[in-house]
């Protein structure tokens, strides 16, 4: 009797040891991203200035600035938005409405989930290959955002597909039993209400987008660019110009990887600086994803 | 009686619509069907100039030198070494964090730390980068006075904090979808958490653990500015993770960075390379799909 008292009492405790571990395991992964956050700011906020945001990487440390790489940030991640949105959303549509359920399908979706796991420097080289040699489109602004839009295609077509699926069935039943055709019940019943949804896929897809360095760096942004593309308003007719899509960029994740990569230690605290921005921006859009997230889940209760 | 049949223009629409949102879905096929085309098309060039055999027997590589040599080995030495010592650090705690999540932790407690795991596998990897090489290189080197400046521990360990939420999310899915009775039959006699956790609930989810474990491997073989950034650029067939080594990925990063013209076989290392990589990771991902499969099939 006593011996089995002891044995309970021994698991008693091993389990309550456990669940200390377990509490302590889950936060490791925390306690070292603060560590990672409080290392970065104390070595980059004092590079912080209105300065920095406003002039071109330059020789010496303490004028570089990372103007060119913000805004080629920018313009990368609204034309990996344009191609990558239509495209996924159409895609994911066609995938919960209208496909059946036949090899092709079954083709087209395990496709899918490959894809989403192949290396984002594979895209690069995909890219290299595909539109820098054959498409003849240059290391260019349209290239770096093509690539990144098929990198996020996997997630977008995924977030899609997650939103429509969470719309109830007699959604459709309604809408079909009132003699409406499928697009038309895709376009006014489907769409509205997976919005919230696809949006925030989108959105995460983006902040993971304007992190990525590997696939840009292979198709060939440079880490040394101190002007920026051209203007897309111009002073002529129509006002429009389309050539910045034609020119060479930089980002800002390569920007701090080429200052990274430098052995003065000033250059490393430029790369500090770049990191709290792009963190900082990263941070805000997964926040913002999040906000349109639960703000769509309290507005639509079926 | 009203018809009750489609006007003909309205049919037309709506079979271009759908056409159009098939082809999308296509697409994605098209993507896989390039990037295998293009890899084979570029690796084919060097494979003309490049033997098989030496390629996977040879020790060293060196593209560059004036006698160049194309082993493979020791790049795809590097990154083993380095997924290795990342899974050694995300396995564990990736498990026991799942564990955590599932069989212990209070339901809001986890609504809380979900969001923060979430939170690790959204950093920029260029700044985990930063933070292995300027943060956690000159700490380890305090406790191992050997540890060179760029090394394989360093990053090694990084990717393993990175791919914890991965590991831990894929685990706790496999758990949670081990039905409650189990549990409850286990608790019935007398069990701990902890014994039906570890003889009960970790058996039956065995595997979505082990796809959790192949999807890890897959994320840490595809790295590259992790280890571009603090392992080092020399390729370096060892198994110590002290010394410097080059990965598979940080290689491509390296040529990328120079001045590379098409057609020359340097040009062509670099899809050589790419396509290794590709398979590594393909055979992975195909295993852990069919494997995260079961999961749903076994309740």
């Amino acid at each position: 009797m006593k011996d089995l008292k002891k044995r309970i009492a021994l698991n008693k405790y091993r389990n309550n040891v456990f669940a200390i571990v377990g509490l302590l395991s889950t936060l490791v992964g925390f306690f070292l991203l603060t560590a990672l956050m409080i290392d970065l700011f104390r070595d980059g906020a004092d590079r912080l200035s209105y300065k920095f945001l406003t002039s071109f990487p330059s020789r010496f440390p303490e004028e570089a600035g990372i103007l060119s790489a913000w805004v080629g940030s920018f313009l990368l991640l609204l034309v990996t938005a344009c191609a990558a949105i239509p495209i996924g959303v159409a895609a994911g549509i066609y995938l919960e409405e209208y496909a059946k359920k036949n090899w092709l399908t079954d083709i087209i979706e395990i496709n899918i989930v490959n894809l989403a796991g192949v290396p984002s420097i594979v895209y690069g080289l995909l890219a290299l290959g595909m539109f820098v040699q054959v498409l003849k489109l240059g290391e260019s602004v349209l290239t770096g955002g093509l690539t990144l839009a098929l990198l996020i295609l996997p997630m977008v077509i995924m977030a899609t597909r997650e939103a429509v699926r969470a719309i109830p069935t007699v959604i459709r039943e309604a809408s079909y039993a009132t003699g409406a055709t499928k697009w038309q019940t895709v376009r006014w019943h489907i769409v509205p209400y997976s919005t919230g949804g696809i949006l925030t896929g989108v959105i995460i897809g983006l902040s993971r987008a304007i992190g990525e360095t590997a696939p840009i760096i292979t198709v060939g942004a440079l880490t040394f660019i101190a002007f920026l593309p051209t203007s897309p308003i111009s002073s002529e007719f129509p006002f429009i110009s389309f050539k910045w899509l034609m020119d060479p960029f930089t980002v800002m994740p390569i920007q701090m990887f080429s200052w990274v990569s430098r052995p003065q230690q000033a250059f490393q605290l430029n790369a500090a600086a770049a990191g709290i921005v792009l963190m900082v921006m990263t941070l805000l859009m997964n926040g913002i994803a999040i906000y349109i997230r639960y703000q769509y889940r309290k507005k639509i209760k079926w | 009686m009203a018809k009750f049949y489609r006007k003909t223009s309205q049919k037309i629409t709506e079979s271009i619509i759908e056409s159009s949102l098939f082809l999308s879905a296509l697409f994605s096929v098209f993507i896989t069907l390039s990037i295998v085309g293009i890899l084979a098309y570029e690796s084919f060039g060097f494979f003309k100039e490049v033997s098989f055999r030496e390629f996977l027997t040879e020790r060293q590589w060196t593209p560059l030198f004036a006698d160049p040599k194309f082993g493979i080995m020791p790049l795809i030495a590097g990154t083993l070494l380095t997924t290795a010592i990342a899974l050694v650090v995300a396995l564990p705690l990736g498990l026991i964090t799942a564990i955590y999540l599932s069989e212990y932790a209070p339901h809001r407690v986890r609504e809380v730390l979900k969001p923060v795991l979430e939170l690790l596998a959204a950093v920029p990897t260029v700044v985990y980068g930063y933070f292995a090489l300027l943060f956690l290189t000159p700490i380890l080197q305090k406790f191992i006075p050997d540890l060179s400046g760029f090394n394989a521990l360093s990053p090694g360990i990084i990717m393993g904090i990175m791919i914890i939420p991965y590991i831990s999310s894929v685990s706790e899915d496999a758990m949670m979808a081990v039905p409650m009775q189990i549990r409850e039959g286990s608790y019935a006699t007398g069990a701990t958490k902890f014994q039906t956790a570890f003889k009960v609930i970790i058996p039956s989810a065995f595997s979505g653990i082990a796809a959790a474990f192949i999807i890890g491997i897959s994320r840490a073989i595809g790295e590259t500015m992790v280890v571009a950034i603090a392992a080092g650029g020399q390729p370096n067939l060892t198994a110590n993770p002290l010394e410097p080594v080059q990965t598979l990925t940080a290689y491509i990063v390296a040529v990328s960075l120079g001045d590379v013209p098409h057609g020359t076989i340097e040009y062509k290392t670099i899809f050589a390379a790419g396509i290794t990589l590709f398979f590594m990771t393909l055979g992975f991902n195909i295993l852990g799909f069919w494997l995260r499969k079961r999961i749903r099939e076994a309740y």
